[in-house]
């Protein structure tokens, strides 16, 4: 089983690299979109902006080479953070389409005015599990995590939610569809409770 | 969750950690990779890192052990040592350092701060402060790099730093530094009368009791290096941190 991580430009892979060890798998940063297919699952990390992002997946190469593995092949990607917006429809933050795998538009925080919480909504914070799903344990009691982030994903498909957390409303915390998944949180910064995640992932059959 | 969170700070010098005693005499303590891991199997939910000779030295980060620590850390963490420009903070931030921490750069020009806090977000900028006892009861900001009084009121260095952009404080009371002796409390209730961002309270941490009483006297975060890394009487290097459910108890009467 080989994890790869494409070398979009935004962001650190190392932490990612450790978090998948540690749970017992594999995962290899790619220089090449051609080696995606070599894989039995992807990691799409990232941290920016929305149209950076995917100026770095469409400039590499790499837009039609993911859709072959995510949506013709259907093999398990998991999104984090940036990644996880980039499965989306379309962002606020830019004008650029999105990889449109999951219909949601990624729009920002609003706060009224007399909100003590902040934007970005960053550090550690609990998530509610909607659903029975792949990534997150239903019955496991207070799971937190480590968040950073200004924009969040609003699925058009209440379904596709499978995780929510509280800054001002409630919003989407994690997302699956089939074989497509997405982490707002950082799972690689959330010890164990991130590991526990990384853990299903790996394990997840494909 | 933790609504206050206990921080380790680890002091890194020449590349090893050390532990100091009032700011000076550093104890070679081990290896911050080792320290790290230990750390992350202990489910600390927040590291800071300190190089306490860069700015002396006038060097700047170690980039390449600092994104080592990134990579290691399941947790994020704060660098501080040597930071002076929005460029560095950038380059420390692509390595996947969450918070950078400032402080002699700041003192100097708090427009740093500034330009940080405008590119990034307040969140991911901490302005460091050292207080000392002078004279009569005096308390005056400690300059860390050139060890001398920075001459002007310490309160209105970190409103400052506020106005600047700063958007948490370290406030370390270096007469406490390693001793494990008890906080500077007294300082941490007027630190954080009026204040506006979270304030890290460092410096002398010998108990859990003190870490409650830090929270109590108004701090959002306790930090300590000592209390973490030395164990008994005779100071033996052992790293420890309290169980997740010993600190909710231990800071549950608090909400706000």
């Amino acid at each position: 089983m080989k994890i790869g991580i494409p070398s979009i430009a935004c962001g650190n892979f190392a932490s990612v690299l450790n978090i998948v060890a540690r749970s017992g798998g594999k995962a290899t940063v790619l220089d090449r979109p051609g080696q995606l297919l070599e894989c039995t699952k992807v990691i799409l990390p990232g941290v920016g902006a929305f149209d950076h992002g995917m100026r770095s997946l469409n400039e590499g190469g790499w837009t039609p080479v993911l859709h072959e593995f995510a949506i013709t092949q259907q093999r398990p990607i998991l999104g984090i953070c940036l990644g996880m917006q980039l499965m989306c429809s379309g962002s606020e933050e830019g004008v650029l389409p999105g990889l449109g795998w999951i219909q949601a538009q990624v729009r920002r925080f609003q706060l009224p005015k007399e909100s003590p919480l902040k934007i970005p909504h960053m550090g550690w914070n609990t998530i509610k599990v909607r659903r029975q799903n792949p990534l997150l344990a239903t019955d496991e009691g207070e799971q937190r995590f480590y968040f950073v982030h200004s924009y969040h994903a609003v699925c058009s498909d209440e379904n596709d939610v499978i995780a929510s957390t509280w800054h001002g409303s409630d919003v989407t915390a994690a997302f699956a569809r089939g074989n497509v998944m997405g982490a707002q949180f950082h799972p690689e910064k959330s010890h164990r409770f991130g590991l526990a995640l990384m853990r299903r992932f790996v394990e997840l059959p494909c | 969750m933790l609504k206050h969170r206990v921080i380790p700070c680890l002091l890194l010098r020449n590349g090893g950690l050390v532990k100091t005693q009032r700011f000076r005499d550093p104890v070679y303590v081990g290896d911050p990779i080792n320290a790290i891991r230990i750390f992350n199997e202990k489910e600390v939910d927040e590291l800071m890192v300190l190089d306490i000779e860069a700015s002396r030295q006038g060097r700047e980060p170690d980039y390449q052990l600092i994104e080592q620590f990134a990579g290691e850390c399941l947790m994020p963490l704060c660098y501080g040592g040597g930071v002076r420009s929005l460029a560095q903070a950038k380059k420390l931030f692509a390595l996947g350092v969450e918070k950078v921490c400032l402080q002699t750069a700041a003192l100097s020009d708090f427009k740093v701060l500034r330009e940080i806090a405008d590119a990034f977000g307040s969140q991911s900028v901490l302005f460091s402060l050292d207080i000392r006892n002078g004279m009569f009861g005096r308390r005056y900001a400690f300059c860390s790099a050139t060890r001398k009084d920075d001459g002007r009121p310490w309160q209105q260095l970190l409103h400052a730093a506020i106005e600047n952009g700063a958007g948490e404080i370290v406030l370390n009371a270096v007469d406490r530094d390693g001793l494990m002796k008890g906080m500077d409390f007294p300082l941490i209730r007027e630190a954080t009368r009026d204040l506006r961002v979270p304030l890290i309270a460092v410096g002398g941490v010998g108990s859990l009791e003190d870490i409650r009483q830090a929270v109590e006297a108004g701090a959002s975060a306790v930090s300590a290096g000592a209390f973490f890394v030395f164990y008994g009487p005779h100071r033996a290097v052992l790293i420890t941190y309290p169980r997740y459910s010993d600190l909710e108890a231990l800071l549950q009467m608090k909400s706000t």
